[in-house]
Parts: C-alpha cells; sequence; structure tokens
C-alpha cells in the first residue's frame, strides 16, 4: 500500500470506518512506514485531546426547565385532530408555499458565491491532483479508452473529446469531487502545463460564453455546453487556456 | 389521549438527546444565550414534525434539526461568522512531532479557541464525529452530503485543526 493511499484512508482507519481488509493493509504500512506512522500518531494525539478536554456543552439547567415548560404548552396548544381540517389544510398549504420560497431563499446560494466556491474546489482539484501525483486514474492518450473507464462510476458520460490535432494531447481521466458531487476531471496537455477539464451534468443559469477568472496563480475558463458545465484549469497562460475552451466547443 | 401518548413518547426517543442538541448548538453559533435559544426552537420545531420519525435513531433526527436551525440563524447572523482565509495547500505539517501537540492541546481554552476558529462546515464534522461519536453515515445524514465527503471533510478539519495548534506553539 502506498503511503498516498494510506494517507486517504488513514481518517477512516482512526474512525474505525474501514473495513478489516483495508484496516489490515494499513496497520501493515504503518508499521513499515516512519512517516505514516508518525501522521498517525498525530491524528490519535488529536483525537484523544478532543475526547479527553471536556469540551462537551452539558445544556444548562434553566434550559431543561424551559424546554419541559415549552413542551407542555405546545402539547396542549395543539389542536384536536380533526379539528377544523379544513383550516389545517389551508394552513399547510400556506406553510408548504411558505417553506418552499424559504428553502429557495437559503439554500440556493446566489451565482456569484456558487462560482466562487466552485473556481476555489477546481483550483483545489487541480492542485491536489498535480500535488499528490494522482493525476490520472485512468492514462491514455486515446479519448475512446478513456470515456468508456468512466462507465459506472459517474451517473452521467462525459464527453470525451480528442484535441490533440490542437496541439493539446489527452493525458487520461480521473473521477474527482467537485460541488459536492462527483465529477469527470479529463487531463489534457500543452507541452510542460497540465490542464485539468472538470465536467458534469448541470443547467445553464445564465446566458452563454466562457468567463475567465484566474485563483492562486492559476487561469480558470468555465462554460456550459449541452446541460453540462465545463471548468478548465491550468497554469498555462490565459490565451493559450482560452485557445483550448474554443477548440473543445467548436462543432466537431 | 393522542397527544399524551405523542408527548410520552417524544419525552422517551428525543428529550434525552437535549445535551447533545445544546452541545452542537453552542459550537456551532459559540455563544450560551443564542445557543440555548435555538436548542429549545430546535426541541420545539421537532416535537411539531415528531410525527415524521418513525423508528430511527433520536438523536440524529434531532440533531439534524439543530443544524438546520442554526444554520438558518447563521446565515441571518454572518457577521457572527468571520472570513477565514486560509490556504491549506500552502501549509505543511511537517515537523511537529506528536508529544508536542498532545502537550500543546492539553490546554483545553487553546483546543476550544482552536476549535472556534475552524469554518463552520469543518467544526460541526469535529464535534459530531469526536463529541457526538457520530458514524460517518450518520454525519452524512445530518450534514446531508454523501459519506466520501465526510471523511475529506474530516481529514481537512484534522489538517486545519493540527495546523493551527502547531502554529499557536510556535507563536508562545
Amino acid at each position: 500500500m502506498s503511503c498516498r493511499e494510506t494517507q486517504n484512508l488513514l481518517h477512516g482507519y482512526v474512525d474505525g470506518e474501514l473495513d478489516l481488509l483495508n484496516s489490515l493493509r494499513v496497520e501493515g504500512h504503518l508499521q513499515d512506514c516512519p512517516a505514516c506512522a508518525h501522521e498517525h500518531r498525530n491524528q490519535h494525539a488529536l483525537r484523544t485531546a478532543l475526547r479527553t478536554n471536556s469540551l462537551y456543552f452539558n445544556a444548562p439547567t434553566k434550559l431543561q426547565k424551559r424546554v419541559a415548560a415549552n413542551l407542555r404548552a405546545a402539547a396542549k396548544g395543539e389542536p384536536e385532530p380533526r379539528a377544523w381540517p379544513w383550516r389545517r389544510l389551508a394552513f399547510a398549504g400556506a406553510l408548504a408555499v411558505v417553506t418552499v420560497v424559504a428553502l429557495g431563499l437559503l439554500f440556493i446560494p446566489s451565482r456569484p458565491a456558487r462560482e466562487e466556491l466552485l473556481a476555489q474546489e477546481v483550483v483545489s482539484g487541480h492542485v491536489r491532483s498535480l500535488m499528490a501525483s494522482h493525476l490520472t486514474d485512468v492514462v491514455s492518450t486515446d479519448q475512446h479508452t478513456v470515456k468508456p473507464w468512466f462507465d459506472g462510476k459517474l451517473d452521467f458520460s462525459p464527453q470525451v473529446t480528442d484535441l490533440s490535432a490542437q496541439g493539446f494531447p489527452l493525458a487520461g481521466g480521473r473521477l474527482d469531487y467537485v460541488g459536492d458531487r462527483p465529477v469527470a476531471a479529463l487531463v489534457y496537455q500543452r507541452r510542460q502545463h497540465f490542464i485539468n477539464l472538470f465536467t458534469w451534468p448541470e443547467a445553464p443559469e445564465s446566458g452563454g460564453g466562457s468567463r475567465v477568472a484566474s485563483r492562486q496563480g492559476y487561469n480558470l475558463v468555465y462554460w456550459h455546453r449541452a446541460g453540462m458545465a465545463y471548468w478548465a484549469v491550468s497554469d498555462l497562460n490565459l490565451s493559450e487556456l482560452q485557445e483550448f475552451s474554443r477548440a473543445l466547443q467548436s462543432p466537431t | 389521549m393522542q397527544e399524551e401518548n405523542k408527548s410520552a413518547r417524544f419525552e422517551r426517543v428525543v428529550l434525552p438527546h437535549l445535551d447533545a442538541a445544546y452541545n452542537l448548538a453552542r459550537w456551532l453559533v459559540r455563544n450560551d444565550a443564542d445557543a440555548e435559544d435555538l436548542a429549545q426552537e430546535a426541541v420545539l420545531r421537532a416535537f411539531k414534525f415528531f410525527g415524521g420519525l418513525h423508528g430511527g435513531d433520536g438523536r440524529a433526527w434531532l440533531l439534524t434539526i439543530v443544524r438546520n436551525t442554526c444554520y438558518t440563524w447563521l446565515q441571518r447572523n454572518r457577521a457572527h461568522e468571520p472570513p477565514t482565509p486560509f490556504d491549506e495547500e500552502l501549509h505543511g505539517a511537517e515537523g511537529a512531532n506528536p508529544e508536542t501537540i498532545l502537550l500543546e492541546v492539553a490546554d483545553r481554552r487553546v483546543l476550544e479557541q482552536a476549535l472556534e476558529e475552524l469554518p463552520v462546515e469543518f467544526r460541526e464534522v469535529i464535534i459530531l464525529r469526536e463529541l457526538e461519536d457520530l458514524s460517518y453515515k450518520e454525519i452524512a445524514n445530518v450534514v446531508d452530503v454523501p459519506v466520501g465527503t465526510v471523511m475529506s471533510r474530516l481529514a481537512r478539519a484534522r489538517r486545519r485543526l493540527h495546523l493551527s495548534l502547531t502554529a499557536r506553539r510556535e507563536e508562545v
């Protein structure tokens, strides 16, 4: 088992969430690898500290009393079942409308906030993929190898385009996690630069066209096409990244 | 008659978890008075919708309601949540040996402060995992994210906590 795999599984191991086989594999690696064993001791020390430092806030007595009193009042105040069914129904209807509106207001983040979040996650995903030398799960320059690899791993089938003629050879593909969902990450190359293209199904919220952004020295180009969101991220200069984006969007 | 049954059942299944409700609320909003109000509001809301709980775990169910109640409050009171610019990719956790960290976090107040400074989405998974001892699956239900996200969030939360504790040690 590699150090990277161990680091990925270590939290599951510490939390007792791994199956027996993986637990044994992690244990075996920890015995052989001082660096990972060190990390494991750190995690263990942190968790012991969290659990033994009486960080738990128990409910104050006055809260217990308040809750008990309010519950009694609530139980009494509740209308008899079947009393005024039409009023209850009307109230339920009104409540449902209010709830739907409130949920809409609360839980749909405004577009710029969501875009900002996605931009951060996409850049993180890109950096992570390069740092941990986990750029690709499937290594192939062939679109017909990469596309089927995603079958059964995602609930959609990403479009994999061959751009070697335009100077962006395909390097492979990877599963990643962006915006709280699994996404496809396609890896393209330009000279020594890697481009991560993240894609997932998403209806466009505004007009077409690509948008650009820059985070932590990385350039981003993102757009919607045919019900899919596309985010390209790279340390490549912006004009070449836009060229990449145009090449992908041009009708083939 | 039916209402009495409902009250009795609620007292048996949900009310024993008032401590858990208050603990989560207290860690999410970080002050006593608001946490009391929110825990109380959540319990009443739980009572109102108690019919919707068929079997299942009363604690995880109550914690879900507490969390939603607190998030609604946090959104209305955003100012309480300081922005926490932090680039974990640029920080390394190298060189911190476990003995030193143990010594450092032996101070409850230091640990509490480091926890309070975590962004709320990281703080909540630590609280649910380490203080409530919920499984990944249960946390996933309360927070409403996939199990895989729970593990990665916990990993990132612990990493941040670790770094922040290490940084504190260096400041001393």
